[in-house]
């Protein structure tokens, strides 16, 4: 695949670089602020986007605002954004266009580089990858709910896979339980939360994270 | 005499001023053979102080506080701008000399003692000027009709200018007695705003006082700032020696057990490899929260506005957030006002049993305010949670006040105000 990276940090940068390189994959672009990120986005539609949130000049939230722009011009453009934080209020906004291929993961998931591959691998094939600290964050402000308070413990913890962007088998690898067992918890939430179940595994997060904001 | 409860204004037509006047003079004059009471009173205390009017200094000067007390009260209600009583506390000692240097220590106490020895004078002319020219009205009115015969038997009379002798002068005292009472009510709201002037004159605190006041409340927000930022500053010392220090030194120590085992167990290397790497996502994890204790990264991103609606996203309860500003506030404020709104915020969720709240954010006239309703049952007191005195002390640094109103069965309200400046938007890269 052909990547664009924006990381400001050297080391990390480097690091990354190395990393993609030994899965494979060619980072056409490194950059380091926003502006040129948003250059580099444009001139080379890259397979996916692995950008840091917050980026020079302002140091703010520029490489969160310089993907967004990208996507408006690009829709359904890859982008994974990293962060050293990550905030409920920019997965809402990231989610907003409901295009897919996003991605908002802590940026500590690098460490675990095959789990890290796969994030990038799924969002570039136009899957949505929420860290499972924004699905515990929305989760636990809605204990007091009806829809969420009536779960079972592991009908909570598939939900939170579910949010997080996995797909049946990726659940089933992750709770250690089989696919069938899988479908059956979702069959159950799905009409607990008085959401439509659907086919798409895209679809299907984002209608658990729009319940789990609302 | 009753309280006054509203301000009043002035309004319906000149009469209606002017009735309104005479009453307040009527009521001022009283008032102020009251003081003239008073200030006899004042005088014998002096005269007799060697002996027994020592004793007798603090309820002298309890009344004469209570009498000034009402006259800015009316003064204030009547002009509209309150006059603020500027006495020192009362201490906490009751003893007799304690009082007694509570008393001479105020520097209000001899302004007083010069307004109550004036005021006899001054204020009583003031308020009396109108009744005794609508008194003199009848007196010239009465003139009209039995004038001649009470100038010759008083060996002739004037009234105002005019000599009564006979029935055509005793006609014109009548007219004139007659103008008086028009010119009373002309003048009597006029007289009653210079008395409030010369009450306000008196009776306001002084610069000095005002000035004393802002020092002392000064220093007490300083000192409260320094130390709550003593106490964050050792809890972070303390949160970042008990977690992600100490991690890392185990981490450390794990890493070199693994070098050591290297050739001999690889099996047992790694274990201990994965328990480093857990180690150091924890203390990352760690070290997040820690930072987002100090300044969460979305209000230094996005500013308080965002942040607040951040706040409202992973609060248990539903939130509906409203807000009206123009530009960003300083940041010490923007922090101050966050950490006011999280902890407000967590407080409904816990105890106020509610499923709504409102946040309402808005700026005007350099002041803004924050209200947050829920719907919960109320009964929230300041004076008992630790937490809203805490709010309110780090509010105070910003000369910011907190308010709450908390009934029974609710709504509970807490609003803020902070004066402050905005900064105009900061323009973006895209």
């Amino acid at each position: 695949m052909r990547v664009v990276l924006a990381e400001d940090h050297f080391l990390l940068r480097d690091g990354l670089i190395r990393l993609l390189g030994a899965f494979g994959h060619e980072v056409v672009a490194a950059v380091d602020n926003g502006p040129d990120l948003l250059a580099a986005l444009t001139t080379h539609r890259p397979d996916v986007a692995v950008v840091d949130v917050r980026l020079p000049p302002t140091f703010a939230d520029e490489g969160l605002r310089a993907a967004l722009a990208a996507r408006r011009d690009l829709p359904a453009l890859p982008v994974l954004l990293l962060s050293q934080y990550v905030e409920p209020l920019y997965a809402r906004e990231l989610l907003a266009d409901g295009a897919g291929a996003v991605g908002y993961v802590l940026k500590d998931r690098v460490s675990n580089g095959a789990e890290f591959m796969s994030t990038i691998r799924c969002v570039a094939d136009g899957g949505t990858v929420m860290d499972p600290e924004v699905v515990t964050k929305l989760l636990s402000s809605k204990d007091r709910d009806q829809g969420v308070g009536s779960l079972t413990p592991r009908e909570r913890e598939v939900l939170a896979a579910l949010a997080e962007g996995r797909s049946n088998a990726g659940i089933a690898e992750a709770l250690f339980i089989t696919e069938k067992a899988v479908a059956k918890h979702i069959g159950n939430i799905f009409p607990k939360l008085g959401l439509h179940a659907c086919d798409s595994d895209n679809r299907r997060v984002l209608a658990v994270l729009a319940y789990l904001e609302r | 005499m009753g309280g006054i409860a509203v301000v009043e204004t002035t309004g319906g037509g000149v009469f209606a001023d002017g009735m309104r006047g005479l009453g307040r003079s009527l009521r001022l004059w009283g008032l102020g053979i009251r003081a003239t009471v008073m200030s006899l009173l004042v005088s014998l205390v002096l005269f007799s102080l060697p002996g027994v009017g020592l004793l007798l200094v603090p309820a002298v000067v309890g009344g004469v506080r209570r009498v000034a007390n009402r006259q800015r009260e009316l003064a204030g209600a009547w002009s509209g701008r309150p006059i603020p009583v500027p006495y020192a506390p009362k201490p906490a000692d009751e003893g007799f000399l304690s009082r007694c240097r509570w008393i001479a220590h105020d520097t209000q106490t001899w302004r007083d003692w010069l307004w109550v020895t004036l005021d006899p004078i001054v204020g009583v002319a003031l308020a009396f000027l109108p009744i005794g020219l609508i008194l003199s009205g009848f007196w010239g009115m009465g003139l009209a009709f039995f004038g001649p015969e009470l100038s010759a038997e008083w060996d002739g009379l004037w009234f105002d200018f005019i000599p009564v002798e006979g029935p055509t002068t005793a006609m014109l005292a009548g007219v004139l007695g007659l103008l008086h009472l028009p010119l009373a009510l002309w003048l009597a709201p006029r007289t009653v705003r210079a008395h409030g002037a010369w009450t306000r004159r008196l009776l306001a605190p002084s610069e000095t006082a005002r000035m004393a006041d802002r020092i002392e409340h000064l220093s007490v927000t300083r000192s409260d700032a320094v130390d709550t930022q003593m106490a964050e500053i050792r809890r972070i010392e303390r949160d970042l020696h008990d977690g992600a220090q100490a991690r890392l030194v185990a981490m450390g120590m794990t890493l070199d057990a693994a070098e050591h085992l290297l050739d001999s167990n690889p099996e047992a290397v790694r274990s201990l490899l994965i328990e480093a790497r857990k180690s150091s996502s924890k203390a990352l994890e760690e070290l997040r929260d820690l930072v987002r204790g100090i300044h969460p990264p979305v209000l230094a991103d996005r500013g308080l506005a965002d942040a607040v609606r951040a706040l409202a996203m992973v609060s248990p309860l539903t939130a509906e957030v409203t807000v009206d500003l123009p530009g960003r506030p300083e940041l010490p404020v923007e922090s101050a006002v966050y950490f006011a709104v999280s902890e407000i915020l967590a407080n409904a969720a816990k105890h106020s049993g509610g499923d709504r709240v409102w946040l309402d954010l808005r700026y005007d006239h350099g002041m803004l305010r924050v209200g947050i309703t829920d719907d919960g049952r109320g009964g929230a007191d300041i004076s008992r949670g630790t937490g809203l005195r805490g709010i309110e002390r780090r509010l105070a640094t910003f000369d910011g006040v907190l308010a709450v109103s908390s009934p029974l069965n609710g709504p509970t309200m807490v609003t803020m105000e902070i004066p402050c400046v905005l900064s105009s938007p900061k323009t973006t890269s895209c």
